[in-house]
């Protein structure tokens, strides 16, 4: 490599070291996906069947009024100079204005936000510390009745419509047995006791050592995390379960059992630690899944996360909210491919 | 030898002929198709499905529409109303019934249009490579980082609720991995020597990529819809549920578990059946794409 | 000769839907301080053999035997545990390809001292001597920086060092060696089998070396179990492979080419079904 730099830089300009252009390279992909997601939310709120002016000014505004609102939010102007201000207002965080509470939307998002993620966070925990270990026992087992109960958990949760299991956990766990909370974040007595830090309940109550809004904080949140849970959990263990198969069939597991090795060593300090790092582009995946299957579970938890917010925002035809709902999910959606191919090249030592 | 029955004809391991032997591959697939307990049962479940479909009118015992304010939310196992009714006293059976016209229909649409996008996208991109490659992986890779369900929310609240538009939505979101297998398996088969051949005796790119390279994709597309097709119906039931995908008074299943959820509580039998025939349809599909998988492609699976 | 290992009908099962096949049948044979090789075709059950031993056949698959005798204890009757403290410790195995066979996201140094210190209740330190010193014995340069290094950053010739250096640091009695050479370049391979063997001389080990090259065996071992079928056709002196008198034996030999007997036409080997249905040579001392 050097030598090549060496003879080439006699002539030319130097080329830059490997890693610069392949961080360039990963870079401007990323910048163009991020672009192309923007445009595509931008083409679909200029089809919308909506007429931003007069959701703006009403129906019985003037002309000469309905013209200034046309000017100012820049109609007049070319597609393509319309998308430049679009994409420049997204850049700053501005999404508009909501037309449903007349409140800007990135405020809203950022209202909103923490609890999506403290659902899904939650859920995919729930996941993770079942699906991992499911997937391993199945693999190493395979053919046994744990594999089999693993295949129908996997199974089933494929199958099931999340909305529809929301809607049978809270008959069940809520309607029938009262074990958990009903919807929403806490009770009605409980609703704005703690100072909103976070933003996500639990963490804030924590921080204001306010237990008794934790343990009912805890009892609404439970039944719709454990729910998505079961989603991840149903990804997750059917990937592992094939990343294990995979691995526990390569020569080095002949290697470490020639060794003398315990067969939960070769599964733990082997097989496994060679399935880390395709494992964590499976949780990252299913995160973002997870992100998306919110959804519909808070509508059924009446949970006010981002889901339910781009959906209201939708039946009330508030195009700003929704739109600013889409970029912001997709934006996370990329960065958490960009973290789990970071923590790929940090793990693997042959990606180096 | 003149004494031999077609099985034997078909399981010998000396084919006489190419179409022998095409015949033969098929029967020992349907062999190990047939072992698959599970698969069989996923596909008498669909092939059911399509004979309820088919006669819907025949089975069912009540008109889907007719409303009986009169005898709304009716329990399970009414007199001639198994399933019970719904909150406008409409059967629930017969909903259900004529219900899976509608989940057909958009698991057919959706299975014949994203493929299609996805194999002309991804055939065509692989074939040409340079700079048409890039940019339509580009914007493949654009439809991929979008969140499915948000994407086909977005675009059914712009172009307005509707079956047609809901199964666009789902097709949009749909289309991108098709095409990535499309265009995986193009880079391969135009590096083999019978496609130089061609090429040397005069045949275009369109004759190439129409006549040599989709038929070659079509079998691991097929395997990826069956697998897909669960999720076509999930999400086609989450438009439903959000009262994006088919309207009122129709009687889809998603939309019929939003109606039910108002009365999930005392009635809960409103929203819970619908949501059994949608797990029970999807999961068929599953076992079916399981089976399918382990048949045609092995190693591809587990 | 010292017996260190004593083989006894030793089969390899594998039930299928077709029915039971025998990967290997009926298989005896015994191994002194000794270079014993196992020569056959791919399929022919050696390296089965080899695994067997080692009771390291996957399920489905079943070994059985009337005694697999390992200095008088039967690891036929071992339960799992005690095999595990039989593998590695007394009884080893380098196998084909160190791309495969070496776990690539664990460094080099650590899969050496694991090796070492599930035998040996040792500290870190004496383990990451003990490794080292195992590394300059198989001619390692630099030893210390390959033990901070991963399997791919290796190349073949160094990763199989690196592999027996791993599978001798227990010192184990008998070394199976399952065709070690054949992924390396032509090259490197007298180096590694020359390190092998020196080690394997040193410490007076039984060496088990399979392989489907018949003149590598020949110029290596010191003795040889030709096998056909899962079973043995016969065994020979290395040195007096030339007289061998079974027709599988003979036509393998004739159809390499020599130097000192230069021909026209090298012989194609003709096959008789009667090879694989003939009961197995024993190959026991």
């Amino acid at each position: 490599m050097a030598q090549a730099s060496e003879n080439g830089g006699a002539r030319s300009r130097a080329p830059l070291p490997l890693w610069v252009t392949g961080t360039l390279k990963t870079v401007g992909s990323i910048a163009v996906t991020m672009l192309g997601l923007v445009f595509i939310t931008f083409v679909i709120g200029r089809v919308m069947p909506i007429d931003p002016v007069l959701a703006i000014v009403g129906e019985r505004a003037s002309q000469s009024t309905y013209n200034a609102v046309y000017t100012q939010l820049g109609l007049d102007k070319p597609v393509v100079v319309q998308f430049g201000y679009y994409l420049w207002d997204v850049m700053h965080g501005d999404f508009g204005m909501s037309l449903l509470n007349a409140r800007p939307v990135s405020e809203d998002i950022a209202r909103v936000f923490p609890a999506t993620l403290e659902l899904a966070t939650l859920g995919v925990f729930f996941g993770i510390f079942l699906g991992v270990p499911l997937g391993v026992v199945a693999a190493v087992r395979k053919g046994s009745w744990i594999d089999q109960v693993a295949r129908v958990v996997a199974l089933v949760g494929y199958s099931m419509p999340i909305f529809w299991l929301g809607l049978m956990g809270l008959l069940v766990f809520y309607g029938m047995l009262g074990w958990v909370g009903g919807p929403g974040r806490v009770g009605i007595f409980y609703e704005d006791i703690v100072p909103s830090v976070t933003g996500m309940i639990l963490v804030d109550s924590i921080l204001d050592r306010n237990w008794t809004v934790l343990k009912d904080a805890f009892s609404h949140i439970v039944l719709p995390a454990s729910l998505l849970g079961y989603y991840s959990l149903a990804y997750i263990s059917r990937m592992t379960r094939s990343f294990m198969l995979e691995q526990m069939s390569a020569e080095y597991i002949t290697t470490a059992r020639v060794k003398g090795m315990s067969e939960w060593d070769v599964v733990w300090k082997h097989a496994f630690r060679n399935i880390r790092v395709q494992l964590i582009t499976v949780i990252a995946l299913s995160y973002a899944g997870l992100l998306e299957g919110s959804v519909l579970t808070e509508i059924i938890f009446s949970w006010p996360g981002i889901g339910s917010y781009i959906t209201t925002a939708l039946l009330s035809a508030d195009m700003n909210a929704v739109l600013g709902g889409t970029v912001v999910v997709g934006l996370v959606f990329i960065l958490l491919n960009i973290f789990s191919d970071l923590l790929y090249k940090v793990f693997d030592p042959r990606a180096k | 030898m003149a004494e031999q029955s077609l099985r034997q004809w078909l399981l010998t391991d000396t084919p006489t002929s190419r179409r022998h032997a095409k015949l033969s591959a098929l029967y020992h697939g349907w062999l190990s198709f047939r072992g698959n307990t599970m698969a069989m049962i996923g596909l008498c479940i669909l092939l059911a499905l399509v004979a309820v479909a088919l006669f819907a009118p025949l089975l069912a015992p009540h008109d889907p529409f007719v409303q009986d304010l009169g005898n709304r939310l009716a329990p399970l196992g009414t007199d001639s109303h198994v399933l019970g009714t719904d909150s406008l006293g409409r059967d629930i059976l017969s909903r259900l019934i004529y219900g899976s016209r509608i989940t057909l229909y958009i698991v057919a649409l959706v299975a014949l249009i994203a493929p299609v996008a996805g194999l002309l996208v991804g055939t065509v991109s692989g074939y040409a490579g340079g700079w048409v490659d890039v940019v339509l992986m580009r914007i493949t890779d654009i439809f991929l980082a979008f969140p499915r369900l948000v994407l086909a929310l977005a675009f059914v609240a712009a172009m307005g609720a509707g079956i047609e538009n809901a199964v666009l939505a789902i097709s949009l979101t749909a289309w991108p991995p098709y095409a990535r297998i499309a265009r995986a398996e193009t880079l391969t088969i135009r590096a083999a020597d019978y496609i130089s051949a061609i090429q040397l005796q005069g045949a275009g790119a369109m004759r190439i990529i129409t006549r040599h390279i989709w038929p070659l994709c079509i079998s691991s597309l097929i395997v990826r819809v069956t697998l897909d097709m669960a999720g076509i119906i999930l999400a086609a039931a989450g438009l439903g549920f959000l009262g994006l995908g088919a309207q009122p008074p129709s009687p889809e299943w998603g939309a019929m578990i939003s109606e039910g959820r108002r009365f999930i509580l005392d009635h809960w039998w409103v929203a819970t059946m619908p949501g059994l025939a949608i797990f029970t349809v999807s999961l068929a599909f599953n076992l079916l794409g399981d089976g399918l998988r382990d048949v045609l492609d092995p190693k591809g699976g587990e | 000769m010292e017996t260190l290992l004593d083989v006894e009908d030793l089969w390899v099962k594998f039930p299928s839907r077709q029915g039971v096949f025998d990967a290997v049948r009926g298989v005896s044979f015994t191994l002194g301080r000794e270079r014993l090789g196992i020569v056959g075709e791919s399929g022919s059950g050696k390296s089965m053999t080899g695994r067997a031993i080692l009771r390291l056949i996957r399920s489905p698959g079943i070994v059985e035997a009337t005694q697999i005798s390992l200095g008088g204890d039967d690891l036929m009757k071992k339960t799992e545990k005690e095999m595990r403290a039989v593998r590695g410790k007394r009884i080893s195995m380098v196998m084909q390809d160190p791309k495969f066979s070496l776990n690539p996201v664990m460094t080099i140094g650590a899969q050496i001292i694991e090796a070492y210190r599930q035998h040996n209740k040792v500290s870190h330190a004496d383990a990451y001597a003990k490794a080292l010193e195992m590394l300059e014995a198989v001619s390692i340069r630099d030893a210390e920086r390959v033990m901070r290094a991963y399997p791919h950053e290796m190349s073949g010739g160094m990763g199989q060092r690196i592999m027996i250096a791993m599978m001798l640091i227990p010192n184990p009695e008998i070394l199976i060696a399952d065709e070690p050479t054949s992924a390396l370049d032509v090259s490197v391979q007298r180096q590694v089998l020359d390190i092998m063997d020196k080690l394997v001389k040193d410490r007076g080990m039984g060496l088990i070396f399979i392989s489907h090259d018949l003149n590598l065996v020949a110029d290596f071992c010191d003795r040889v179990l030709i096998m056909y079928a899962g079973r043995i056709v016969e065994i020979c002196k290395a040195d007096k492979l030339n007289e061998a008198k079974h027709p599988y034996t003979r036509g393998l030999l004739n159809s390499l080419p020599r130097l000192d007997a230069p021909r026209d036409h090298l012989e194609v080997l003709k096959r008789d079904p009667a090879w694989s249905e003939a009961p197995s040579v024993s190959g026991r001392v």
